[in-house]
């Protein structure tokens, strides 16, 4: 068990830095979430915290200890990979069994953790087959038991599920969480899927271009979004934006509509403002207490418990999630209004959240 | 299983004429030439080659009565141990360090893949000139070190250069063979040995040398019939087998009974062993080959 922290940590591949100067601690017992685009550098960072990557500057602790010149293997850190890097020429038991040994443990040791690993990962009948010999689910199964059975200061994922099928990536979302439930374990987790990571975390960590836009529990992060981009990344389907201008104490996004701008983000507002409203935040005529204005309904998605409306607004469509049965026909008009208080408010140029 | 990709034509002959070169070749310079030596190994001809009689297996029993090809055989054995595990040993490192650099990797693989253009008969006069007993620039320096180098009359001496000049020319192949299989082991295997605490030398061993074993199965078998076969050109440019018979190998034996000897039925003889032991090889390859599970 063990805190993971980074400190003004870069990288930078020849010219280009992927990595800008980042500063994240992750507690002692945490799940914590890298969570972005690809390419984004989440991927990157992690493997700093292994020990696979050079930091380019900066100072990577693990356990309060300076790591950056540390060989991974005395890391005491495990890592799962999202092709599982499972040795194929070595059992189950096996692959599990490779760190320990290395690591001298005694014999009756090494099979009482593979064992138990085994059962945790309900791996039992499979510890005398070859990974070849498995399904997706249970190669990755085993990739989570070689980490396990190290017992190790921290569990490094990078983007685990990513080649499983839909219902198999639910199912082991689950067992991870249930995992981690049990052995509290620090655990940094990097995926490109907001689902996961909104699902997963204790805390998140969302990441564009190299530059850590936002930190916080999944919900904070989801009702006080501090960018476009986390606002537009964070949440499916994704926050409609508004490009407007500001007109008086409120912002003029076209047709006539003024959104009033709450007294907190005036002083920040300068012309040109985003405005983000949530597919679920909008209401059918004026039950949200603001302004009521007119969609032109274009397409109809009706997923069952509710329906996403995909409606014309000043040239642009918005996605609008209403209640499942009372759908209107597609190129029918609706009016709507805004949720109190759920319209967010970005500077356009910079991305940057007004008043949040 | 990949697909199976069929091409079916219109046409009834034409198949069989795209075939036609090909099978005219191997027809021509394999099947025509092989069964020749069959029939000749059944075969005593007189010292003039005037007349010849069906002797059965006569030609066969008397090779094996003969000291000098049991020592061929032997020579033969010892030399194709050698140029096998010395080129893949040695090729193997290399590919492994040239895998491994960053920088100018391909001026390495290129560098290191040239040899293999170069004819076995010219690699032979090159380390024959390299290795001269009066002129060599090794046998120079061999001599500052108190070394009397003279492979025309050291028998142990002729041997290493013939295999130093064989197993510089196969290199090449199994420099190319190596470098691919170390390409397609996923960097992320070594990754997670290396996290799971193995260092670089564990790590080869454990990881990388078993996911090899089909490549160095295969190198293996591809390398001993270079070594019995295409060595020829080495030998002949350099050493002629001598001295004595201590670099005659089998197919130089062949040769030089045949061509210089006269004794066609049991140079003929010793072609159809030369074979029979070849076709062995190849299907040991492909049974092993084809059971042999790939990663």
């Amino acid at each position: 068990m063990a805190e993971i922290s980074l400190h003004g940590v870069t990288k930078t591949f020849g010219k280009t830095e992927v990595i800008h100067p980042t500063d994240v601690t992750i507690d002692d017992g945490e799940f914590v979430v890298m969570v972005g685009p690809s390419g984004c550098g989440k991927s990157t960072l992690l493997r700093m915290i292994a020990g696979l990557e050079t930091t380019t500057s900066g100072e990577v602790r693990i356990a309060g200890k300076r790591v950056n010149e540390v060989e991974p293997k005395d890391r005491n850190i495990a890592m799962v990979f999202q092709n599982y890097a499972l040795y194929p020429h070595m059992s189950v038991y096996d692959n599990m069994a490779y760190g320990l040994k290395i690591r001298k443990l005694a014999k009756d040791d090494i099979e009482k953790r593979v064992q138990r690993a085994a059962k945790i990962l309900e791996l039992g009948p499979y510890l005398q087959r070859k990974p070849r010999e498995l399904s997706g689910g249970q190669r990755q199964r085993v990739a989570m038991g070689r980490a396990i059975v190290r017992e190790p200061a921290a569990f490094l994922f990078d983007e685990p599920l990513s080649n499983l099928d839909a219902k198999l990536r639910v199912q082991m979302r689950l067992e991870i969480q249930k995992l981690h439930r049990e052995l509290r374990t620090t655990s940094v987790y990097v995926t490109h899927d907001q689902v996961e990571a909104m699902t997963l975390a204790n805390r998140m960590i969302v990441i564009n271009a190299g530059v850590v836009e936002q930190i916080g529990a999944p919900l904070e992060v989801y009702d006080n979004p501090a960018s476009l981009f986390v606002a537009g990344f964070i949440g499916s389907p994704s926050m409609n934006f508004m490009p407007g201008r500001r007109a008086g104490d409120g912002v003029d996004v076209g047709e006539g509509l003024v959104i009033p701008l709450p007294p907190e983000a005036r002083a920040g507002a300068r012309e040109q403002v985003t405005v983000g409203v949530r597919p679920e935040h909008f209401v059918a005529g004026a039950g949200g207490g603001g302004p009521v204005f007119r969609l032109h309904v274009d397409t109809v998605e009706s997923l069952g418990a509710d329906s996403l409306l995909h409606a014309g607004f000043n040239g642009t469509l918005l996605v609008v999630r209403i209640e499942g049965h009372s759908t209107p026909k597609a190129g029918t008009a609706l009016d709507v209004s805004i949720l109190p208080g759920k319209a967010y408010f970005f500077d356009t140029a910079t991305g940057k959240r007004l008043s949040a | 299983m990949a697909m199976e990709k069929r091409v079916v034509f219109k046409s009834a002959w034409l198949p069989y004429v795209l075939l036609l070169p090909q099978l005219t070749i191997t027809a021509l310079f394999f099947f025509w030439p092989a069964a020749q030596a069959v029939y000749f190994s059944f075969q005593l001809q007189d010292a003039f080659g005037m007349t010849s009689q069906f002797v059965w297996f006569q030609n066969y029993v008397d090779l094996f009565k003969d000291s000098h090809y049991v020592s061929s055989f032997k020579v033969t054995a010892f030399f194709s141990v050698m140029v096998a595990t010395c080129g893949i040993l040695i090729s193997l490192m290399l590919a492994t360090m040239a895998d491994s650099v960053v920088r100018g990797a391909l001026a390495y693989k290129t560098f290191l893949i040239w040899p293999y253009a170069v004819a076995p008969a010219i690699a032979g006069v090159l380390w024959a000139f390299i290795f001269a007993p009066s002129i060599g620039i090794v046998t120079y320096f061999l001599k500052q070190f108190g070394i009397d180098w003279n492979w025309i009359i050291n028998s142990e001496q002729a041997m290493l250069l013939v295999v130093i000049a064989s197993v510089w020319k196969q290199i090449s192949y199994n420099f190319l063979f190596f470098l691919a299989g170390l390409q397609s082991i996923p960097k992320s295997l070594i990754e997670a040995a290396a996290i799971d605490g193995a260092g670089p030398f564990r790590r080869f061993w454990t990881i990388v040398f078993p996911l090899l074993s089909p490549t160095t199965f295969f190198l293996l078998v591809m390398n001993i019939i270079y070594s019995f076969f295409d060595t020829f050109g080495v030998i002949d440019a350099t050493t002629q087998g001598g001295p004595g018979d201590a670099t005659k190998i089998l197919v130089y034996k062949v040769y030089y009974d045949g061509v210089k000897a006269a004794d066609l039925g049991g140079s003929s003889a010793q072609s159809v062993i030369l074979m029979a032991i070849v076709i062995t090889l190849t299907v040991i390859q492909f049974r092993y080959i084809e059971r042999r599970v790939q990663y």
